[in-house]
């Protein structure tokens, strides 16, 4: 047990807890009874907490525990994530701003809201809203390795603690809504950035600068006979389709759709574009801790890689710095945890509930499902770290990266082209699905002995070529999906089936705030 | 008193400056430009340190073209 680590991280993590609790008073709403106040905080945030929310959200705890365990084990194949969030932003600039307005337009919260406006079929919007659903689920518990691999480090073993923090996050989730998660990322990243320039300033220092450190992680790889600090000729094509292919399903992902839509105008998407990149140079210091780690000595707790930034702290810092650095982690954990939630239970009431079950929902009643649905889902995170093996969420997550892409045809080109017919985009869907699970399942690790699901990079000779080099499996499927969605759409039209009607208008996709299209949003009018 | 914008012709978010958006979306995705150790900075391998140059490219050519289409009220 480690006292003062212990006692610090208390105490941090239970002032931003109250916080959260705090936050439903923040920004005065008349009343939290609606999803555009509970799920989009008002749809009023400008550029700073717009840059905060969507910063806290799509840099978790777990990319900040991963991402290095990753160029532990690996090395360059890690770094991916510097490019992929790199080329994410100008990727879109331009398409997110057009979601925000036809959003806006019809009043939509969520993807599926879109997709059913767009073509016209409930169907299309029900597969949407599922694959965000099960795509985020693994997402909120990955977090919680976050949160775990910190609370073993400071040698806090056993599942209370985690329930404890979980229990803590619902409650202040449930009442305040997004308002909690947009407030607590301004602690997080302050602590997150103070931890990382102390980290990357004094932890080289003390292992004699950077070269070395890139010297003692090339010995290893060298020793090894694998990885390497710089690409090989076989996975180069992985790393450019995984960092491309990331970057595509990155604004796929319901709950980054959410702290878009909660943004007050088309500039505060678009400044925030240009300014986010700030959160990669930090991805990419935060990566490099991997190799300090190596040349510290460091070795994780049992095989999991994921306590190798807790332990590098924790051997590296003196005892209260290191609590901090551990709040940071955890707190960082929640913040993205709080928002997959409420993006999920968004999807759950507004394209299952509403859409199936209780057509007259008014917005109290939608707040009140999403609500219940933001508990539900984090009592099935906590349940997939308690009952299965950690190991299976990141198997998991990774088949959410692969199936939240087949939502791009409908979502993100729909945003573009009505071309597509809804028969086809469903069949695209289907095959893309199909196509991913088939290549996710014949991809194996031997060092994880796993026969299957072992990884994203999937050998181009299982498709008998002769070559050893790799490409992500969910770029394959999303060739996959595209071509079967097009012919779909070509013999949907040579049949004359029947299509969705498209109830969106051109001007829709460039209406702005104080645009005569936006109306003003009604927090108590019933919905039409 | 607003006009609302033609729904028809040209998007007016279109913009020339918007096909400079295409730099930072392809040059991060070549490798041969950075998968090397040397030139190193600072003993950081060249793959490391131009990589982490690339969120320069990016942020200086969103900055431009969110300057160039802001929309002032």
């Amino acid at each position: 047990m480690k006292t003062t680590e212990i006692v610090i991280f208390t105490i941090l993590f239970l002032a931003v807890s109250g916080l959260g609790f705090v936050a439903a008073r923040w920004r005065r709403p008349d009343d939290l009874a609606s999803l555009n106040e509970w799920g989009l905080g008002g749809r009023s945030f400008g550029s700073w907490i717009t840059w905060f929310l969507i910063g806290g959200d799509l840099y978790t705890a777990y990319t900040f525990v991963a991402v290095p365990a990753l160029i532990f084990g690996a090395g360059a194949m890690g770094f991916y994530a510097v490019p992929y969030t790199v080329v994410v932003y100008p990727m879109v600039m331009l398409v997110l701003v057009r979601l925000w307005s036809v959003s806006h337009v019809h009043n939509l919260v969520t993807p599926a809201d879109f997709v059913r406006v767009r073509f016209g079929s409930p169907t299309l919007a029900l597969l949407v809203a599922i694959t965000g659903i099960v795509a985020t689920m693994p997402y909120i518990a990955l977090q919680l390795v976050g949160i775990e691999a910190v609370l073993k480090t400071m040698g806090l073993t056993g599942d209370l603690p985690l329930i404890i923090a979980f229990a803590i996050l619902a409650a202040y989730t449930y009442q305040s809504g997004l308002r909690a998660p947009a407030l607590i990322a301004f602690v997080k990243d302050s602590l997150i950035y103070v931890v990382i320039l102390v980290a990357i300033i004094y932890i080289p220092a003390k292992l004699g600068g950077m070269g070395s450190v890139f010297d003692a992680a090339k010995a290893k790889f060298d020793a090894a006979g694998s990885g390497g600090i710089t690409l090989n000729a076989n996975n180069q094509l992985q790393y450019v389709t995984l960092a491309f292919g990331s970057a595509l399903a990155l604004f796929l992902y319901p709950h980054s759709v959410t702290g878009i839509l909660a943004s007050r105008n088309r500039n505060v998407i678009k400044r925030n574009m240009s300014a986010l990149p700030a959160y990669s140079l930090l991805l990419g210091l935060i990566a490099l801790l991997g190799y300090m780690a190596i040349a510290a000595g460091i070795t994780p707790i049992g095989k999991d890689n994921n306590t190798i930034v807790p332990r590098l702290f924790d051997a590296m810092f003196p005892d209260w710095f290191a609590g901090v650095a551990f709040a940071a982690v955890g707190i960082g954990a929640l913040v993205p945890a709080a928002i997959m939630s409420i993006a999920a239970a968004n999807l759950f009431s507004r394209n299952i509930y509403k859409e199936y079950v209780n057509r007259n929902a008014t917005p109290a009643q939608e707040a009140t499902v999403s609500k219940v649905a933001s508990l539900v889902v984090k009592v099935g995170a906590v349940l997939c770290i308690l009952l299965i093996d950690p190991q299976f969420s990141i198997d998991l997550q990774l088949i959410g990266g692969v199936i939240i892409l087949q939502t791009l045809p409908s979502v993100g080109l729909g945003l573009y082209t009505r071309w597509f017919h809804r028969g086809g985009l469903i069949a695209g869907w289907a095959a893309g699905m199909a196509a991913g699970m088939l290549l996710l399942y014949n991809i194996a690790n031997p060092a994880t002995n796993h026969a299957h699901f072992g990884g994203s990079a999937f050998p181009l000779s299982q498709l008998g070529f002769d070559t050893k080099i790799t490409v992500y499996a969910g770029f394959l499927a999303l060739i996959v999906n595209l071509v079967v969605a097009v012919l779909g759409t070509v013999v949907a039209r040579a049949l004359k089936s029947a299509d969705g009607p498209d109830g969106t208008r051109p001007g829709d996709y460039f209406a702005d705030q104080g645009d005569p299209r936006v109306h003003e949003l009604e927090t108590t009018a019933p919905a039409s | 008193m607003t006009t609302p914008r033609d729904d028809r012709g040209r998007s007016p978010d279109y913009s020339p400056l918007n096909w400079l958006l295409l730099l930072p979306i392809v040059i991060p995705l070549l490798p041969p430009l950075f998968n090397a150790v040397e030139p190193r900075l600072f003993g950081i391998p060249l793959f490391y340190w131009l990589q982490l140059a690339f969120i320069i490219l990016g942020v200086t050519t969103t900055t431009l073209v969110y300057r160039a289409t802001r929309r002032n009220r």
